[in-house]
C-alpha cells in the first residue's frame, strides 16, 4: 500500500490531475462563495451598446455570454452539472458493467454467453448514435443524462471484469474454495470481488474523464442538459453561431472540459500503473 | 483461417439482427408521431389515418418487424419521411464524403501517432517520452468540438488558410480531419509507445544490436514490425466508428456526411433514414473488425496457424 502511495507521489502528472480533481470540485460544491454574481443574472451593463457580449474586464473576469451573464460564474456552476453526471453516470455504468461482467465471467455457460453476446452487439452499436438517440426520446435533465451516458459506457466496464473473473474463477485457489464447500455468494464477495478492485477503481477513474466528454459533447449537440443550466457543453453550444466574434465563449469553456477530463484521465493512468506490480518497476 | 472466417461471419448476422432490433424498438420510443410531422399541422384526422396506412404505420409491430426485415434483405432500407427518397440512395449520395473524411482522419492519426509513439518508446522516461505522452493525454482530453472550433477560428479566421467549412477541395478536408486526428494520434501513440516498449525489451532486439546494427535499422525494421501490430486492430476499429460519420467533426465543419445527415434525422425524427444510419455504421464497425483480423497474419506470421 505504501509502495503504491509513494509511486503515485513520485508522479508529478498524476499529482497535478489530483489537485485539479480538488480544485474542480471544491469549486462545484462551494459555487456561491467563489463568485459573487448569480449564473442566472442577466447584467445590463454585462452586454455592449449594441447588444454584443463583452471580452474579459475587470467586472465579468472571462467575459460575458449573449445574454450578458458572467461567464466565469457559469463556468464555476457547471462544474456542478460536470462532475454530478461523470460521477452519477460512471458510478451506474461501473455498477451494470462490473455486475453484467462478474456474473457472466462466474457463471460462464449459457447465462454468461447471453451476456457476452449482448456486449458484442452493443460494441457494434454506434456509441455516439445510440446516446443521441436515446437522448432525443427522453427528455434530457440532469439525471436522464447520466442514464444515457450510462447506458452506452457499461460496455467495456463488462467485458474487461469479464475476462478477469473468468481467469480468476477457472484458478486453482478458486477450486479450492469450492472443494471445501463455500457458497456460490461467499465464493464471489469474498474470495473473487477483492482482486477485481483494483481494475473497478481504475476503471472507474478513467471512465469519468469519458463521461465528461460525453456530457459536453451530448450538451453541444443540443441534447444534453438543457438551458438554462450551466454546463460546460451547453455554453458553447449557445454561443457557436457567434465564435468568430466571441471566441472566449468557445475558449474558456474548452479548456474547462479538457482540464477536468484530461485530470482523471492522468490519475486513472498513474493509478493503473500503480496498481499494477508489472508496471511499477519498469516505467 | 477460412472456417475462422465463416464463423466470424455467422456471428455477425446475427449482431446485425440484433442491431435491428434496437434500432427498430428505439424508433418507436421516439416522441413525435412521424405521421404528424410529414401530414403538417393542420391535417384532417382522415389525412393523417390514410398516411398512417400509407405507411404500414397502423400494423402490429412485430409485423411491422418483419416487413423492415424482409425489405432490408432487399437492400431497400425505405423512405425518408422528410426528403421523400430512398434511404439508400440518401446513403450513397453522403458515403463519398465520410469515407474521404475517414480517410483523412486516418492518415493523420497515422502521421502523428506512428512517429510520436517510437520516439517516446525509444525515450523512455526521459524528456521526449514525458512531453509526448502529457500532450497525447491533453490530445484525448480534448472534446473534439472545441478543438475543431479552436483550429476553425484560427487557421480560418485568424490566418485565413483554409476554408471556415463546407466540402470540395483538399483545403476543405484538412482541418475536419486534422481534428479527428490529433484526438485519434493520441491514442496510437499511447499504443505504439507501450507495445514498442514491450518489443524493445525482447531478445532479438538485443541480438539486433549486438550483432551491430544501427540503431535506427534496430527500431524502424526489426522493433517495429512487432510493435505496430495493434494499431492494426485500432485502425479497423477507426474504420468502423467514422462510419456512422464523425457526428460532431461533420456538424462543425458543415461537411455533408453521414454523421451530419443522422444527427439532422433525429432532430426531425426520420425514423427510417436513423435506422439506415445506424445499420450501415454497424455494418462499418463489423467490417473494420473483420478487415483488422484478415490483415493481421499478413502482418504477423504467427497469426497464421489456426
Amino acid at each position: 500500500m505504501t509502495d503504491i502511495v509513494k509511486y503515485f507521489l513520485k508522479n508529478k502528472l498524476a499529482l497535478l490531475g489530483l489537485v485539479s480533481i480538488l480544485v474542480f470540485s471544491f469549486s462545484a460544491i462551494l459555487a456561491p462563495m467563489i463568485t459573487p454574481y448569480d449564473p442566472y443574472m442577466q447584467f445590463f451593463e454585462g452586454l455592449s451598446l449594441e447588444g454584443a457580449p463583452l471580452p474579459p474586464n475587470a467586472k465579468f473576469w472571462l467575459g460575458t455570454d449573449l445574454l450578458g451573464r458572467d461567464l466565469f460564474t457559469r463556468l464555476v456552476y457547471g462544474a456542478r452539472t460536470s462532475l454530478i453526471i461523470g460521477i452519477a453516470a460512471n458510478g451506474i455504468a461501473l455498477f451494470i458493467g462490473a455486475f453484467l461482467g462478474i456474473i457472466a465471467g462466474y457463471a460462464r455457460g449459457w447465462t454468461g454467453a447471453v451476456i457476452m453476446r449482448f456486449t458484442d452487439l452493443m460494441m457494434a452499436f454506434p456509441a455516439l448514435l445510440l446516446a443521441i438517440a436515446l437522448a432525443a426520446i427522453f427528455q434530457p435533465s440532469l439525471w436522464i443524462v447520466a442514464l444515457v451516458i450510462a447506458c452506452v459506457n457499461w460496455v467495456q466496464i463488462a467485458r474487461v471484469i469479464y475476462s478477469q473473473t473468468m481467469a480468476l474463477a477457472t484458478s486453482e485457489y478458486i477450486e479450492a474454495v469450492r472443494s471445501i464447500g463455500a457458497s456460490w455468494p461467499r465464493i464471489l464477495f469474498v474470495h473473487i470481488l477483492p482482486h477485481l478492485w483494483p481494475t473497478i477503481l481504475v476503471w472507474g477513474t478513467l471512465g469519468i474523464a469519458t463521461t465528461v466528454l460525453l456530457e459536453a459533447t451530448l450538451s453541444f449537440l443540443g441534447v444534453g442538459v438543457r438551458p438554462p443550466t450551466p454546463s460546460w457543453g451547453g455554453i458553447i453550444y449557445e454561443s457557436q453561431s457567434y465564435f468568430l466574434d466571441a471566441p472566449w465563449l468557445v475558449f474558456f469553456p474548452g479548456l474547462a472540459i479538457m482540464a477536468l477530463s484530461l485530470a482523471f484521465n492522468l490519475v486513472g493512468d498513474a493509478l493503473r500503473d500503480a496498481l499494477d506490480p508489472m508496471k511499477r518497476g519498469r516505467n | 483461417m477460412l472456417s475462422i472466417i465463416l464463423k466470424r461471419l455467422g456471428q455477425s448476422v446475427f449482431i446485425l439482427l440484433g442491431v435491428t432490433l434496437i434500432t427498430f424498438s428505439l424508433s418507436f420510443m421516439m416522441p413525435a408521431d412521424p405521421v404528424r410531422m410529414i401530414a403538417g399541422r393542420s391535417a384532417t384526422k382522415a389525412t393523417v389515418e390514410s398516411i398512417r396506412k400509407e405507411l404500414g404505420l397502423d400494423k402490429p409491430l412485430p409485423i411491422q418487424y418483419a416487413k423492415y426485415v424482409n425489405r432490408l434483405v432487399q437492400l431497400d432500407l425505405g423512405r425518408s419521411y422528410k426528403q421523400k427518397t430512398q434511404v439508400a440512395e440518401l446513403i450513397k449520395s453522403r458515403l463519398p464524403a465520410t469515407l474521404l473524411l475517414m480517410a483523412g482522419a486516418i492518415f493523420f492519426e497515422i502521421l502523428i501517432g506512428i512517429p510520436a509513439g517510437i520516439l517516446a518508446a525509444t525515450q523512455r522516461g526521459k524528456f521526449w517520452d514525458n512531453w509526448i505522452m502529457a500532450i497525447s493525454f491533453a490530445g484525448v482530453s480534448m472534446p473534439q468540438f472545441v478543438l475543431g472550433l479552436l483550429l476553425l477560428y484560427l487557421f480560418a479566421y485568424v490566418f485565413g488558410w483554409f476554408p471556415l467549412g463546407g466540402y470540395g477541395t483538399w483545403r476543405h478536408l484538412f482541418l475536419p480531419a486534422l481534428t479527428l486526428g490529433i484526438s485519434g494520434g493520441g491514442w496510437y501513440s499511447r499504443m505504439v509507445r507501450s507495445s514498442m516498449v514491450d518489443v524493445l525489451c525482447q531478445d532479438y532486439i538485443r541480438t539486433a544490436r549486438a550483432k551491430g546494427l544501427s540503431e535506427f535499422k534496430t527500431i524502424m525494421v526489426h522493433g517495429l514490425r512487432n510493435g505496430i501490430l495493434p494499431i492494426i486492430a485500432m485502425i479497423g476499429l477507426d474504420v468502423g466508428i467514422f462510419m456512422a460519420g464523425a457526428v460532431v467533426v461533420e456538424s462543425v465543419f458543415g461537411w455533408p456526411g453521414i454523421g451530419q445527415m443522422a444527427w439532422q434525422a433525429i432532430q426531425m425524427v426520420d425514423i427510417p433514414v436513423i435506422m439506415g444510419v445506424t445499420l450501415v455504421a454497424a455494418i462499418g464497425i463489423i467490417i473494420g473488425n473483420l478487415l483488422a483480423d484478415l490483415v493481421m497474419p499478413f502482418v504477423d506470421p504467427k497469426m497464421r496457424v489456426d
